[in-house]
């Protein structure tokens, strides 16, 4: 490969999961919020200002979704989320009880800059 | 016992080691070995000194066994069966009753289990295929120093398998340049890079020199891409006292992560090590260099799923255990099932994927399976299949030989990762599709296609050596 025909990488920030990935379609979200009721776990939303985005803990919207098998429902959620805090990251979390962990958790919208 | 007066003199084994009968008890630990008798020695007998050369016996009856209850201690062959497809060889099980090991040592099982007896003349070949250990053997145990799920939450990994890859050309860098090399792979989007195993302190690179640069290479990549990142620092060296002096300064430097080879170093070194890193709260790798000189042979040897499972009670948080689909030995039904040992609470008996025993777990924590050895970007829907979420998948020359570079093939990996993790998700055929998903996944990633097309040629196929003994 040539000098000139070669790319360069730039460096990113990306946040996790699907941070490599176009982001997610609301159709692509909802699939994905299916795939978390449909494992049985717990959908829950969190949110964070980008300068604080490296914490282990963001804040959560509300509290998880528990027994919510309806997906317009957490689909709602998210852009109630997204409306009360625009400056912040907005990211959904499949929460699994039998691991004890998180089944799917992704940024769903990027704080507007 | 005390009727019988003592004679002295060579008794068959199977007199007193064959019992048939027998039930084991739950906190017996039970072994299955694949026994190949030298010509004209009856099976029982065979079995029968199997059990009695790994628990109490001797060739010859001693008078001091009067001394105690061999009854209670001794090992038992209870069972025989055929091995499906070769009339040379069969299965003998063997039961031992669990006060003939001591707490918390594969050290003591393994010395005993497959200690002379592998040398005894009678034998032609024998392999030791599977152990059960009993939940009360289990709870001695240490285990892995964190296991899945802490790692996961130190680490912010969710919902996919992580990505890495071993630093490249493995010898004769320089400590600045392989941090370079490190810097570049992380920056790029994978989550861990890893020091070859046979990295240890050489004279073109010493231990402390790539520790320091490696250390800022982890920082300089987490500040810039706002994810966790990690470098397993190799510590395996010649002394105890060494590897804990490298445990100590790889800690110092910020790795979150350390390596060890567990069997070129040892199982006593090995849960030392994972102790240490338990009480230090540092995630260690494990590597099996010399795996395949003990496991490889159908006949003779330990079957990998048992160096697996003694490696989970010694201690280790990642363990590799071959792609199935690259450049390595592997079939796909014997690696998911020591996979699953691995990585699960219970495994039942499962002889289609050559699990010989129910094992218990019991709360000992999960360990992550390592998939690494000529894989690349074409192998992505397959390996995340196969191995699920809870694996970390290893591109060494896969990222490293992308044409622009480590950040490039890093970045390639990671869009063909969740592109095939989000397909998964939303219900899709991924190994069927494969093709479809890469090549859509590329149209946003020059990356990922100038990988395909590197790629798109190279295939590992050759037939498996130890092939699952199936009808």
């Amino acid at each position: 490969m040539t000098t000139s025909s070669m790319g360069d990488f730039q460096t990113a920030q990306t946040l996790e999961t699907f941070g490599f990935i176009p982001k997610l379609t609301a159709d692509e979200v909802n699939a994905q919020i299916a795939y978390i009721i449909a494992n049985g776990w717990t959908p829950a939303i969190e949110h964070e200002h980008p300068s604080q985005s490296s914490n282990h803990y963001w804040t959560m919207w509300k509290l998880p979704f528990f027994g919510e098998d309806n997906i317009n429902n957490v689909l709602a959620e998210l852009d109630n989320c997204r409306r009360s805090y625009p400056d912040h990251h907005v990211r959904l979390i499949g929460y699994d009880n039998y691991s004890q962990s998180q089944g799917s958790c992704f940024v769903v919208y990027e704080a507007r800059s | 016992m005390s009727s019988k007066g003592y004679q002295a003199g060579v008794k068959e084994y199977r007199e007193k080691y064959w019992t048939p009968d027998y039930v084991p008890l739950d906190t017996d630990l039970l072994a299955c070995f694949k026994c190949t008798g030298q010509p004209g020695v009856p099976r029982e007998e065979v079995a029968a000194a199997v059990a009695a050369e790994s628990s109490t016996g001797t060739w010859s009856t001693v008078w001091s066994e009067l001394l105690t209850d061999m009854e209670f201690y001794k090992g038992r062959a209870y069972r025989i069966e055929d091995v499906p497809g070769d009339s040379e060889s069969f299965y003998a099980f063997i039961a031992y009753p669990i006060d003939l090991f001591e707490e918390g040592s594969v050290v003591n099982v393994l010395t005993s289990l497959v200690g002379n007896v592998f040398g005894f003349k009678a034998l032609k070949h024998l392999r030791l295929e599977d152990i059960r250990f009993p939940i009360a053997y289990i709870k001695t145990c240490g285990g892995p120093p964190a296991g899945i799920q802490v790692e996961r939450d130190r680490l912010s990994k969710y919902g996919r398998p992580m990505l890495g890859a071993t630093i490249k050309p493995k010898l004769g860098l320089s400590a600045k340049n392989y941090g370079r090399a490190v810097y570049e792979c992380l920056r790029g989007g994978l989550d861990m890079t890893k020091d070859d195993e046979n990295v240890n302190s050489q004279p073109f690179m010493r231990w402390r020199d790539r520790f320091e640069f490696v250390g800022e290479a982890i920082q300089k990549a987490e500040q810039e891409t706002g994810e966790k990142k990690g470098h397993y620092l190799n510590v395996t060296a010649s002394t105890p006292e060494e590897m804990y002096k490298r445990a100590e300064f790889a800690k110092e430097v910020g790795s979150p992560i350390l390596m060890h080879d567990f069997l070129t170093g040892g199982f006593t070194a090995n849960t030392g090590l994972a102790n240490w890193c338990r009480e230090n709260g540092m995630l260690l790798h494990i590597h099996r260099a010399m795996h395949a000189v003990i496991d490889r042979h159908p006949k003779h040897g330990i079957h990998f799923r048992v160096l697996a499972k003694c490696l989970r009670l010694s201690g280790g948080d990642h363990l590799h255990t071959g792609t199935v689909v690259g450049k390595l030995e592997g079939d796909r039904n014997s690696t998911l099932g020591f996979v699953d040992q691995l990585r699960e609470s219970f495994v039942p008996e499962d002889r289609s994927r050559g699990v010989f025993f129910d094992q218990d777990w019991g709360s000992l924590p999960g360990v992550f399976a390592v998939a690494s050895g000529g894989i690349h970007i074409w192998h992505m829907p397959a390996l995340v299949t196969i191995f699920g979420d809870d694996s970390m998948l290893q591109f060494g020359g896969g990222t490293q030989g992308h044409p622009w570079g480590n950040a490039a093939g890093a970045a390639a990996n990671r869009v063909a990762l969740e592109a095939s993790v989000k397909a998964r998700n939303e219900g899709r055929q991924i190994e069927k599709e494969a093709r479809d998903i890469l090549t859509e996944a590329a149209k946003h990633s020059p990356e990922l296609a100038i990988a395909m097309e590197t790629w798109k040629e190279i295939k590992f196929e050759f037939e498996t050596v130890d092939k699952l003994d199936v009808a």
